[in-house]
């Protein structure tokens, strides 16, 4: 039986989007009054989704965990946005821009989700233009671009170094018009707890106030899951304090099938770690990339003496320093993709060469743009990252080199989805990074904005349409049916199971433990056996969580413990999954990198043969093995090859 | 380094609030003020001495405006430029007093502790705090040009990351710097010119509707913006909303 429909539409791959929408079904407007759907978050995917939908005349119920739409983690995005305007006239088109992403994702994304994010990428910017994001301009008045790792064109479009924020409050505008309207209704300090089924389809969730603790039913035609990635399953990472995947995972347990889990990103410029009570790494935009130069000193004398604060590194002569990714990569330079400039990271620090105590630091340094440009063009590029490292790190990156280190930021892996960004279950549709299809096992920077935005704006309006014009005859679903006193039930259950353990550890002692067993095993450099032994461990430590978290306070009222306590409950279940995955991914592709499985000079060996498809879990009961589904990637119009940046 | 705390807590909205004294010790001056929280918060749990203090937080690099606390009587602590979240304890000395208060403002109420409503912000932007395109049918973005200089000077504004600090800093409780920021950011531009007159109006009654202040032009709200957004944004919001009253082009 194969329960793996992609459902990719007839035709060549140029013309795959046209022909759907083309024969797509329709609901009028008297109809669409009368349909409601729920979106989950309210990041660029969730916000564009339910400002579009609600535009549509579809009534829409918009949930958010923040006191504020506006402060979806969307909004730390700093770089850019990707299009294919091909405005530089530097060669640029749909046809490059897919073809880079797909090589940038190492040929484990599927073709024709990519072809079209590529595709709608121009619609995207047109559309934030007319919402008013200022993104930067030239001295004509015309739209300025600059290059992300992974491309040889400039075609990313920002807004200083705040593209995400930009983006995202133009999206919450376009959100908020819908809410004056009526259209929309949103209920901020809302999480989503479960996922409601009626015959199969999905009908509705369970969410708990915030504030007050209340659980809530609402019921709906279709729900539409926006609530990014799990990143910090690793407790440290780029993502924000109350960024998590228990949305994406009461879906699993629901029976949505999870794509892909060990495809993790990890970002090659952040702040490196500096103590133990550290409670997030803060991104250093890769836009630096484009005027930062990485290096380590080439001797190990002068890394002793760094460390020893004997010699600082603008001392170090030129001939001394080792450009290592300009060194290896002499065609990308220093803009390769993000897992390979990790990596190359990883190599040097191992070997020896990094340069701050920890032994876990690379330089990225300016002062070859300051000399070139002058200290005023990098301080309008970069002022505000060059201020929020000195804020954090009291040094100044304008006259001593920034300190680096590769750190947990996206996660490319998520719940599975069709061409129409259904899951495996009818009637959840999974939108932005809570999916897995258009970045395969790596994502270029600054096109996590532009998938946001496309599923939200373009994507999922005709295919949520074209669901739910069979659901014109369905009539008002009820929140009072047996199957949503079970789910409440349940979610009263586990609530009850965390509160009466009374324990003598915090939740935070576990979510650092766990975040550091996944950084150690199923992290930037993963085996066989530390894959077994990581797995272990997480089941261990899942062990004693259950038996000796301590949540304080009362379910009733606001508890942040316990909203932590809930998340990292569905971790435990998830990190084991990440592990599984990657244990059984014999091949290193993107992200996923199998030491066991390496070209001579350590770039990663992908086994096309076994492994070109796409993993999609179906859970099966608590600390039951996951049944494997398989769904094979089958490239039409691209020719599959190593991926080479040299 | 070791600090007294003296924070606020508040069981809800309606029970009475009152100040709490706690310590901290051995905190590293690279330890950011959160995180020393965070530090306090493990303690209160592991030696049950309370429950935990609520704040709101999120992305902790100082962009989502999610925290805010009003440390030692200013809205994000003893430095220029920076949010709660991006404030160090380096900027404190060893031994020293630390107050923390929610913020204070009539139409941000305290939900717990330290944390406070501020959905208010929320309904003066859906009065108009946008321009109203729905999606699809807009030209193609090169179609418009936008001179460098109107478009910097619309994203000065824009960077206001609607934290509530010019509320909490202004001894009106006015919101005029929060609402002029969105006002100046659209008015700028040649895609917010067309409702720019409803837009000003409309935001700006939201605004006193919500019992926000009147601006005094003390100007505190500039003095205390973590984004540093310019009073002259105020002075932009006053001339848009004079010259949608008498009705005239400008």
């Amino acid at each position: 039986m194969n329960t793996l429909d992609s459902k990719i539409p007839e035709g060549p791959l140029a013309q795959k989007w046209t022909n759907y929408k083309a024969n797509q079904r329709l609901v009028n407007p008297a109809n669409k009054r009368k349909l409601d759907v729920i979106v989950v978050g309210t990041g660029l995917a969730g916000a564009s989704a339910a400002a579009s939908l609600g535009a549509m005349g579809f009534n829409v119920d918009i949930f958010c965990i923040s006191d504020s739409p506006r402060r979806a983690h969307s909004i730390a995005a700093q770089g850019g946005i990707n299009a294919a305007k091909n405005y530089q006239n530097d060669g640029d088109s749909v046809g490059r821009l897919f073809y880079d992403t797909i090589k940038g994702g190492d040929y484990r994304a599927r073709e024709a989700n990519v072809y079209r994010l590529a595709e709608v990428s121009n619609n995207i910017i047109d559309q934030c233009v007319a919402q008013g994001v200022p993104f930067a301009r030239e001295y004509s008045g015309l739209l300025d671009n600059r290059s992300f790792g992974g491309a040889q064109v400039s075609r990313t479009f920002y807004a200083r170094g705040q593209t995400g924020q930009q983006l995202l409050l133009g999206a919450y505008g376009a959100l908020s018009h819908q809410i004056a309207r009526g259209t929309v209704k949103l209920h901020e300090r809302h999480e989503m707890l479960d996922l409601v089924l009626v015959d199969g389809k999905a009908r509705g969730i369970i969410a708990r106030d915030l504030t007050t603790g209340e659980i809530k039913r609402f019921a709906a035609h279709a729900v539409v899951l926006a609530t990014g990635g799990y990143g910090n399953i690793y407790f440290l990472s780029t993502n924000a304090m109350n960024s998590n995947g228990s949305a994406e995972w009461c879906c699993h347990k629901k029976g949505a099938y999870f794509a892909n889990p060990c495809f993790v990103q990890i970002h090659p410029t952040c702040i490196p770690v500096h103590g133990d009570y550290q409670s997030k790494l803060t991104l250093m935009s890769e836009s630096l990339r484009n005027d930062g130069r990485i290096w380590v000193p080439k001797k190990k004398e002068d890394v002793e003496a760094l460390r020893k604060g004997t010699l600082k590194p603008t001392d170090i002569k030129e001939e001394d320093r080792d450009y290592y990714l300009e060194r290896r990569y002499p065609a990308f330079g220093n803009l390769v993709p993000r897992d390979v400039a990790s990596r190359a990271a990883k190599e040097r620090c191992d070997a020896g060469f990094g340069v701050n105590n920890t032994g876990l630091a690379v330089f990225l340094d300016f002062s070859t743009a300051i000399q070139r440009l002058g200290r005023d063009v990098i301080e309008a590029r970069y002022g505000n990252l060059f201020q929020m490292y000195e804020k954090i790190t009291a040094v100044n990156p304008y006259e001593t080199p920034m300190m680096i280190y590769p750190a947990i930021h996206y996660t490319m892996g998520g719940i599975w989805v069709d061409y129409e960004l259904q899951t495996s279950i009818p009637g959840l549709f999974a939108a932005g990074e809570a999916n897995f299809s258009d970045h395969g096992a790596n994502r270029l920077g600054a096109s996590a904005l532009m998938q946001g935005l496309a599923d939200g704006y373009f994507v999922l309006p005709y295919t949520l349409q074209n669901y739910l014009a069979d659901e014109i005859y369905s009539g008002k679903v009820s929140a009072n049916s047996p199957e949503f006193d079970k789910a409440e039930e349940s979610v009263r259950q586990r609530i009850d199971a965390l509160m009466t353990i009374k324990g003598s550890k915090t939740v935070d002692y576990f979510h650092k433990k766990l975040g550091l067993i996944m950084w150690d095993y199923v992290g930037m450099g993963r085996n066989a056996e530390g894959l077994q032994k990581g797995l272990a461990l997480i089941k261990e430590l899942e062990v004693e969580f259950w038996k000796d978290v301590q949540v304080t306070g009362t379910p009733d009222s606001m508890n942040p413990e316990l909203e932590k306590a809930i998340r990292l409950a569905d971790y435990f279940e998830l990190a084991k999954l990440m592990a599984k995955d990657a244990y059984h991914r014999n091949e290193s592709c993107g992200g996923h990198f199998r030491e066991e499985y390496q070209t001579e000079d350590g770039e990663t060996l992908r086994n096309d043969n076994d492994y070109m498809y796409v993993a999609a879990w179906e859970y099966q009961g608590h600390n039951q093995d996951e049944v494997l589904h398989k769904e094979p990637l089958v490239y039409q119009d691209i020719e599959i090859k190593q991926r080479n940046y040299k | 380094m070791n600090f007294t705390l003296k924070i606020w807590r508040q069981e809800n909205a309606k029970a009475k609030g009152r100040f709490e004294t706690y310590k901290v010790e051995n905190i590293s001056s690279d330890c950011s003020f959160l995180e020393m929280l965070d530090i306090l918060n493990e303690s209160l749990i592991s030696n049950k001495i309370a429950h935990p203090v609520c704040f709101d937080n999120d992305c902790r690099e100082g962009i989502c405006g999610m925290c805010g606390l009003y440390i030692n009587g200013r809205p994000h602590g003893n430095d220029d430029g920076v949010t709660t979240c991006q404030l160090h304890m380096r900027k404190f000395t060893d031994g020293e007093t630390i107050w923390i208060e929610p913020w204070r403002a009539k139409a941000f109420p305290v939900i717990r502790d330290l944390v406070v409503d501020r959905t208010a912000y929320d309904k003066i932007i859906q009065a108009g705090g946008y321009v109203s395109v729905s999606t699809g049918g807009v030209p193609d973005a090169n179609s418009i040009l936008i001179a460098k200089d109107k478009a910097d000077k619309a994203m000065d504004a824009a960077e206001c990351i609607g934290c509530g600090a010019c509320v909490a800093a202004c001894k009106n409780a006015s919101a005029m710097l929060f609402v002029s920021a969105k006002v100046s950011h659209l008015a700028l531009l040649p895609q917010g010119k067309v409702e720019a007159a409803n837009r000003v109006q409309k935001m700006v009654e939201k605004m006193d509707e919500l019992g926000f202040g009147n601006c005094t032009n003390t100007y505190a709200c500039e003095a205390e913006c973590p984004k540093l957004i310019k009073r002259s944004n105020i002075a932009r919001l006053n001339r848009e909303w004079i010259c949608a009253r008498v009705g005239k082009e400008k």
